[in-house]
């Protein structure tokens, strides 16, 4: 066995600097210096250079002039983005019951009663997902544009050209992202005035 | 259910294998120690490293020298990452300041990622320096997945030996794998990923001011770095708490399908290097065969569980389309892709996740926990699942040997008494431990005190985190709170037995292998790749775990299905 010894350290000591030090840091200056923006976290900036978000990280818009995201159970309030969390309730779980009932009667209110898809009710894994689904977004349109004064038809348009389809046709699903849709709109039907609740 | 989430499943299988086809090739190479185009590059690393090892790559080690360099390593890769996990907050690189870890979450989590488990008791971005993610984490996952195939080589040599005596010698294997194989693959796969989006840099979080004037701060770590040697080695262990759910870990169906190809394709490549380094080639494939196809029904059975169940707390609240459980679910990856990885991540031993598998349908999470308690060989972690595979193949033609009453042989060796009491061995570590700790802790007060969920599914999150302990898995029923002395201690009992109960004995089992003669085979022996063999092979798998977790299973995951009926009617 202790002819074993030295080779455990040293190895361990050799493959530390290679593949601990060598190989992440090779990888962050590689990775910087060829994909800047994806590098840093796909971070998105104002016009006074700020940064507003990440195009890959969802928030928590609650304004009638935006669209909405999925329910959330990442940190106190949902989307916290340096606590991911999903919920972990199983079906039978009470407090999920309660949560999705409240959750429906809320959004019948805001946006009418017509048939609510199974994201806008049921909290994601990440706690931070950028996406709806576009029926959840079309359910959204009225409110948006009755609260921007516009017409549907041109919220529906900044909707669909922020909605990506499945991969190759057939990986993953279609998604309306909520951050992007939102600067969008923003940016093409500013609202009177900024009103968050 | 639809036919884009039929075809991602089946397209996804079919490419996995077609990538590890070549890698195995390429691997057999490396472990017979011939020339590669990495040379070049590699070869001056290996000099030094030998020389600094002090090790005579040349010498053969039998299975007992083996085995004690495996331990040796472990033990001081264990020892290292214990004190740099708990002396956190006074290393370097730790812009966030957190503080070094309590004993009892530093040893869960050194075990684990030294056992290629990577079962996670903390959340990564609220608990881990880039330091400890690095030089810690990101190393064993490396090493503990080179000495995985360090060992599956070590067996694929003794079924090629005639009366041989080596097995050859860890320490080439682990480094030769390690730089040739992991390394360069991890390379191509980081920089792959932070194309398609993920972050790689050592700012730790940045603060966003949303456009609701919120203030959101973003972690964001090297974790395309570690991502890539996560997946390529089965290790799971996440960047963030929710792993390959987070939209910076796999933002993309794109980096998805990146991520759960290197999850498996090594690991089906290692069934290939063994066929070529053991002289079995189309013995290798029916072992593929095996694989694919356990894997391809789990897959579907949890496809089907998460879109055909009906939810009672959406069923109560009118929400049409309520057998879609979206519920951990995020919205790029749907029921197809999440169904697809939860299958390929449990039943190999990767255990990193896309979706929670604590909020799944009970059949749908049940399935995933049986694939774990089959012993991880579907097709299992990097090495390991070859040689939890070749056991279960020993008792197979042990089994079809007594009924046609002739000495059992697999690949030219006679199996005798000896192998298959080692193979036993190694395959009662599974019940002992996933249902001797379940048993102790459904009645334990400090235990149940981490479970979020009663009734049958606050038993399944203990079932299922033994299941994904012992067999070095690491995905979880993450309504478990884990970090707490019980489930850390013991959890990390049952991550050691899962390895090196199993390792040993299987190098054992090598040994023993190793100085039998090679035989010819003859009209009496049963060819071990023909269909016949396959579905013997199933039959023996499912009925071994069927029998022995069946039980358990009814009382968890069966039983609240039809609760789940009952109450969405």
């Amino acid at each position: 066995m202790l002819s074993h010894l030295r080779p455990a350290i040293v190895s361990m000591v050799f493959f530390t600097l290679l593949l601990g030090l060598a190989y992440p840091l090779g990888v962050t200056g590689i990775a910087g210096a060829a994909f800047p923006s994806q590098a840093g976290g796909s971070l998105i900036r104002n016009a006074q250079g700020e940064i507003v978000g990440s195009q890959l990280i969802g928030q928590n818009f609650k304004g009638d002039a935006y669209l909405r995201p999925r329910p959330s159970a990442a940190g106190k309030d949902g989307y916290d983005a340096a606590g991911s969390s999903g919920s972990n309730l199983g079906p039978m779980n009470e407090d999920l019951a309660a949560r999705i009932k409240a959750d429906a009667e809320a959004l019948r209110e805001a946006d009418g009663k017509g048939s609510l898809p199974a994201d806008a009710v049921t909290a994601s894994a990440s706690g931070l997902d950028p996406h709806i689904s576009p029926e959840n977004a079309a359910r959204q349109v009225a409110r948006i544009a009755k609260t921007r004064g516009i017409a549907p038809d041109q919220v529906a348009a900044i909707i669909a050209a922020n909605t990506q389809g499945p991969t190759f046709g057939f990986l993953g699903r279609s998604r309306v992202n909520v951050l992007t849709a939102n600067l969008a709109l923003d940016a093409r039907y500013p609202k009177p005035q900024a009103k968050a609740p | 259910m639809d036919w884009r989430g039929w075809a991602e499943i089946v397209f996804t299988i079919a490419l996995t294998v077609a990538v590890g086809w070549p890698l195995g090739i390429f691997m057999a190479r490396v472990w017979a120690g011939e020339r590669t185009w990495l040379d070049p590059v590699l070869k001056p690393v290996e000099a030094v490293a030998y020389a600094a090892f002090g090790v005579d790559r040349n010498r053969q080690q039998g299975w007992f020298g083996y085995a004690g360099a495996l331990i040796a390593f472990s033990a001081a890769g264990f020892a290292l990452l214990y004190g740099m996990l708990r002396l956190q907050g006074i290393l370097p690189l730790n812009p966030q300041g957190f503080d070094g870890l309590s004993p009892h979450l530093a040893f869960n989590t050194a075990v684990s990622f030294v056992t290629n488990t990577n079962w996670q008791s903390y959340g990564g971005e609220t608990t881990m320096s880039n330091l400890s993610q690095m030089a810690g984490l990101t190393v064993q996952n490396f090493v503990s997945a080179g000495a995985g195939l360090a060992v599956a080589a070590a067996l694929s040599r003794a079924f090629a030996a005639d009366r041989g005596e080596g097995l050859g010698n860890f320490w080439v294997d682990l480094t030769r794998t390690t730089l040739y194989v992991l390394l360069p693959l991890s390379i191509l796969t980081a920089l792959a990923l932070v194309a398609a989006g993920v972050p790689q840099t050592l700012l730790a979080n940045v603060e966003a001011s949303t456009v609701e004037g919120a203030k959101q701060v973003i972690s964001l770590f090297p974790t395309a770095s570690q991502e890539a040697i996560k997946q390529w080695g089965t290790n799971g262990g996440g960047i963030f708490n929710v792993n390959s759910a987070h939209p910076l870990e796999n933002p993309t169906p794109l980096t998805n399908l990146i991520e759960v190809v290197s999850l498996n394709a090594l690991a089906f490549g290692t069934v290939i290097a063994f066929g070529r380094v053991a002289g079995a080639r189309r013995e290798a494939r029916a072992l593929i065969a095996v694989m694919a196809i356990l894997v391809g029904v789990a897959a579907s059975a949890i496809y089907a569980s998460e879109t055909l169940t009906p939810q009672p707390a959406m069923v109560a609240a009118g929400i049409p389309d309520a057998s879609a459980n979206m519920e951990g679910k995020e919205v790029r990856f749907g029921a197809a892709t999440s169904a697809m990885w939860a299958a390929q991540t449990t039943g190999a031993s990767n255990g990193s996740v896309n979706s929670m598998h604590g909020s799944y349908m009970p059949l749908g999470g049940g399935v995933a926990m049986f694939l774990m308690q089959l012993g991880e060989i579907l097709p299992g972690g990097v090495g390991s699942g070859l040689y939890g595979m070749v056991v279960m193949a020993l008792l197979a033609v042990f089994v079809a040997g007594l009924m046609v009453g002739r000495t059992p042989e697999y690949l030219g060796k006679k199996v005798e008494a000896r192998e298959i009491k080692l193979a036993m061995l190694a395959v009662l570590i599974l019940p002992l431990s996933i249902l001797g700790f379940s048993a102790i802790a459904a009645v334990l007060p400090v235990a149940l005190e981490g479970l979020l969920n009663k009734g049958p599914r606050g038993l399944t999150e203990i079932l299922y985190a033994y299941s994904s302990a012992t067999g070095n898995n690491g995905s979880a029923y993450a309504g478990l709170t884990a970090n707490a002395p019980w489930w850390n201690t013991t959890l990390g009992i049952a991550m050691l037995l899962g390895r090196f109960a199993y390792a040993i004995p299987v190098l054992a089992i090598a040994g023993a292998i190793a100085v039998k003669p090679k035989l010819q085979p003859t009209a009496g022996t049963l060819p071990s790749d023909s269909p016949l063999f396959v579905g013997l092979l199933i039959g023996i798998i499912l009925i071994l775990g069927g029998l022995q977790f069946f039980p358990a299973l009814a009382l968890g995951p069966i039983v609240e299905h039809f609760q789940v009926l009952a109450a969405a009617r």
